[in-house]
């Protein structure tokens, strides 16, 4: 049925969804650029004529630039190392037969479906308050001095309520891969006298590498523009400030629209660096 | 392994694996303990915690003096708003890139892929004034829209999953039977894509609920969904331990419960077939 | 009457011709088979007889009308898929019943045809069930029963048996060729296995690379290969084709004796060879000859009864009465 007929009829269905999200894609974006060359003060005088670069090299010239592009590499570099390495060993873990593996899976997989303002306050505050959280009683118990965790060790704080809700992703792609591989391999593998050790080194990890590869990409995306977690716990304070969540600030509180497009910029094009890798390995897997 | 693993290993590994399971998720569980607790009892030290009376207390004061109903039914109507309203848009597409691809279909389904790779801070301020141009900023209807155009893609790309595993050759034989384009959609084509779509409504209802950006930006107080109504403890006066808790249960119980039914199809949606 | 011709039709997908332009006529209530190896075109061919893929070139006539622009639908064939490419959501009853749904006949209509040919392919007392619970062979009738209450003009099989175990095929094959005798509409099947194209065939159609190598009964096919080929694709085992001295002796390129043409002696005969493989079916041995006039073994077909050991001498003597010469083409010399 792949007749002309079929065709035109084809490119009608598919229409309405090109549209939309080609407006959506160009309509802010250019926006934003246009945006960016300006300098616009919504607050003090709005719209103040052409500025040229001047916001991009500002933006990147600030004081706040580089600490935020320090954080955002800690942050993301942290939950990758820790939800990847982690994401493994659980993924390894389920694989093994256990008593009620149903249940255990979905306590495992339940993190990722806690919203993030959620997800961001109970840790804050039932877990983290260096009063009443329940670490800070922990601590107590042992005798030990409770950690004031957002205000002292707020980096380590923000990675760790991170990667809580993103191990049940890395978990579940990578079990999901560790499940496709060929139990004829890993037999044979033992037949040839590989122990366990060995099992996992030449085989098992060399079959995940496509899937931590994907883990990791997607991961970075997603990573690079969370907002939530860090807006209800500290809002960018104690070094907790991103890039995205700089740029925010520039754009919505203190509302210097050209400052924070040209930010924005800088953020498209990052996000669409990572983006190009990622795209690559579904474009292959799509011709397959 | 083909072998059975003996009952001694299989016992020590689910020792471990429980173990791990209940640290993991213990977070929601304490929750949903203090959740039960009266103020006071929930700032306590964890044993005193768990010896303490049980209360519906913090879940009544919750639902009756935060409006809480009303940020619920928010929540309620921008998730599954923007995944029907995904879904009206992205069948038809998904349609035609399953069973008429042309040379330009990987490249679109690509493109599409890509623009839900984009930082929503890039384009937040436009956003926002687009939105006081059209009059719809602190409203349902303008998250609706925004949400639907985040998750297109991802609604978009499963249906187009679910659509290829469907065998061609049956289609040829409705054809060959006589259908014409309008009952082979209908008595053929939809009934074997249920569950796929079922599948894609589960996933991306619960991916508008969570969304955590655009529904913090662009509501106040009429058009606020759970994910701000919960951002607004964020400093909160008094003691809140324990309704903060009994707020959360309510904001994520559904959501986990449907999470737990939409494991295979997280790994779909979200990895773009990258991993199968 | 011819009821199917196709004229110069050709097939190219995109840059690549997988069909050049050939000929063909299908006579009325003919049992049609279109044999080759793999990727043929033998399939495609019958996709573009039923519809299911536009011509590049040239035009399907059916009934003396011109249906190449015609759609699928209303080209009156009816096509039983090799994967059956039953509705998994419907019942048995609803599967049979969809194309007179669609042909918009009556309530009563549509049950009176379909238990008819529930009754004619034993599916009676699984109407109510899903493909999902019928074994291979079930799921093959109920194909064929969907096809059957259309009262087609013409039947088309892809290879509609390749997916069943070896003894359900032989019964199914029956079972087919039953079906054609009672139904008497012209059938077009496709298959790789030159033996149900032997069995069942009125006409066998043999390609390759989309080239028409030979049309002809499976009688005339074995007995007069027009080419190497063909030759050397029908007939099981395959039929010996030999080159050298001995060939140009017949004055030819190539000479070609099937395997139960060949008479085996342990003390004379024409070409002498050591025994090498034999494989024993019970009713035929085949052995397996090296000579060293040729370069590759000789298939022999014995009677079951004979038993000789590996290694030991054999004389060999071709039946010249049914021996085979081809050109350096590979073309049949008269």
């Amino acid at each position: 049925m792949a007749t002309q007929h079929s065709k035109s009829i084809a490119r009608v269905m598919m229409a309405p969804a090109v549209i939309l999200l080609l407006g959506w894609m160009l309509v802010p974006l250019v926006m934003t650029l246009f945006f960016s060359f300006k300098k616009y003060l919504p607050l003090r005088g709005g719209d103040l004529g052409w500025v040229g670069f001047d916001n991009y090299v500002r933006f990147v010239s600030s004081s706040a630039f580089w600490p935020a592009v320090a954080t955002t590499l800690i942050i993301v570099g942290g939950v990758l190392v820790i939800t990847v390495l982690l994401g493994i060993a659980l993924a390894l873990l389920l694989d093994q037969p256990i008593w009620g593996q149903g249940v255990v899976r979905i306590l495992v997989i339940a993190p990722f479906f806690v919203m993030p303002t959620v997800s961001g306050l109970v840790w804050k505050n039932m877990f983290m308050d260096p009063v009443n959280g329940f670490f800070a009683h922990l601590w107590r118990f042992f005798g030990a001095e409770p950690i004031q965790w957002l205000s002292q060790a707020s980096l380590p704080s923000v990675v760790m309520i991170v990667s809580w809700q993103w191990l049940p992703f890395a978990t579940l792609i990578l079990l999901t891969a560790i499940q496709s591989l060929d139990t004829e391999q890993l037999e044979a593998a033992e037949m040839d006298g590989a122990r366990p050790v060995g099992r996992f080194w030449f085989i098992i990890l060399p079959h995940l590498a496509r899937a931590i590869t994907v883990v990791i990409l997607i991961q970075t995306i997603f990573l690079l523009s969370i907002f939530a977690e860090i807006f209800v716990t500290t809002a960018g304070a104690f070094g907790t400030k991103t890039l995205t969540y700089l740029i925010f600030q520039r754009v919505l509180e203190s509302q210097n629209v050209g400052l924070g497009s040209a930010g924005g910029v800088y953020a498209i094009i990052l996000a669409n660096i990572v983006a190009v890798f990622l795209l690559r390995i579904v474009g292959k897997n799509l011709d397959a | 392994m083909a072998r059975a693993a003996t009952t001694r290993q299989k016992t020590i590994t689910s020792v471990i694996a429980w173990t791990v399971a209940i640290i993991i998720f213990f977070p929601i569980l304490w929750i949903l303990v203090l959740s039960f607790k009266s103020e006071g009892d929930a700032i306590s030290t964890p044993l005193q915690v768990l010896t303490s009376a049980w209360t519906f207390e913090s879940y009544a004061v919750v639902q009756d003096r935060s409006d809480y109903f009303k940020h619920f039914s928010n929540s309620v109507i921008i998730a599954v708003g923007s995944t029907l309203l995904g879904i009206l848009v992205a069948v038809p597409a998904a349609w035609s890139m399953a069973f008429v691809p042309s040379k330009r279909t990987r490249g679109i389904l690509m493109w599409m892929l890509s623009t839900k790779m984009l930082p929503a801070v890039g384009v937040l301020y436009p956003i926002y004034l687009l939105f006081i141009e059209l009059g719809i900023l602190d409203s349902r209807l303008g998250l609706v829209i925004v949400l639907m155009l985040i998750n297109l893609p991802i609604i978009v790309w499963m249906l187009y999953t679910y659509f290829r595993e469907i065998p061609v050759e049956i289609l040829e034989a409705a054809r060959m039977d006589g259908a014409g384009m309008r009952a082979e959609l209908l008595y053929v084509l939809t009934p074997m894509a249920v569950p796929g779509i079922a599948s894609t409504i589960l996933l991306n209802v619960i991916l508008a609920w969570n969304e955590a950006f655009w529904t913090l930006n662009l509501t106040a107080a009429k058009a606020a969904p759970l994910t701000a109504f919960i951002a607004s403890y964020s400093s909160p006066e008094g003691l809140f331990f324990a309704k903060l808790s009994a707020a959360s249960v309510m904001a994520i119980a559904p959501i986990l419960v449907m999470g737990w039914f939409s494991q295979k199809q997280l790994v779909r949606g979200l990895t773009f077939g990258a991993v199968k | 009457m011819k009821q199917i011709q196709l004229k110069q039709v050709s097939k190219s997908f995109g840059d690549l011709q997988v069909i050049p332009p050939l000929d063909l006529d299908i006579e009325d209530g003919e049992f049609v088979v279109f044999v080759g190896p793999s990727g043929c075109g033998k399939s495609t061919l019958l996709r573009l007889i039923a519809g299911l893929e536009d011509v590049t070139s040239g035009q399907v006539v059916i009934n003396g009308e011109d249906a190449t622009a015609i759609p699928p639908a209303r080209r009156g064939l009816a096509m039983v898929f090799q994967s059956y490419a039953l509705y998994p959501h419907m019942s048995v009853r609803k599967n049979i019943a969809f194309p007179l749904r669609m042909a918009g006949l009556d309530r009563s209509e549509q049950e009176r045809r379909v238990e008819e040919a529930a009754k004619v392919l034993n599916l009676t007392e699984y109407l109510e069930r899903r493909p999902g619970q019928l074994s291979g062979g079930q799921r093959q009738r109920v194909a064929i029963g969907r096809a059957i209450v259309r009262e087609p003009r013409a039947f088309l099989f892809d290879e509609p048996l390749s997916n069943l175990d070896a003894a359900l095929r032989v019964g199914m094959r029956l079972e087919i060729s039953e079906l054609h005798k009672r139904l008497s509409t012209t059938m077009i099947y496709v298959t790789h296995d030159q033996v149900e194209a032997m069995t069942m065939a009125d006409k066998i159609v043999v390609l390759q690379n989309g080239v028409i190598e030979q049309v002809g009964s499976p009688l005339e096919l074995y007995r007069s290969p027009q080419n190497t080929f063909v030759a050397s694709f029908i007939g099981s085992p395959r039929m010996n084709l030999l080159h050298g001295a001995e060939a140009a002796a017949h004055s030819s390129h190539t000479i070609g004796i099937r395997p139960e043409h060949i008479a085996i002696s342990d003390n004379s005969g024409d070409w002498e060879g050591v025994v090498g493989l034999s494989e024993h079916l019970g009713s035929d041995t085949f052995f397996h000859i090296n000579c060293p006039a040729f370069a590759e073994p000789l298939t022999v077909r014995a009677s079951g009864e004979l038993d000789l050991s590996y290694g030991s001498t054999v004389f060999l003597t071709p039946d010249l009465a049914h021996l085979h010469r081809f050109d350096e083409r590979g073309l049949r010399l008269r």
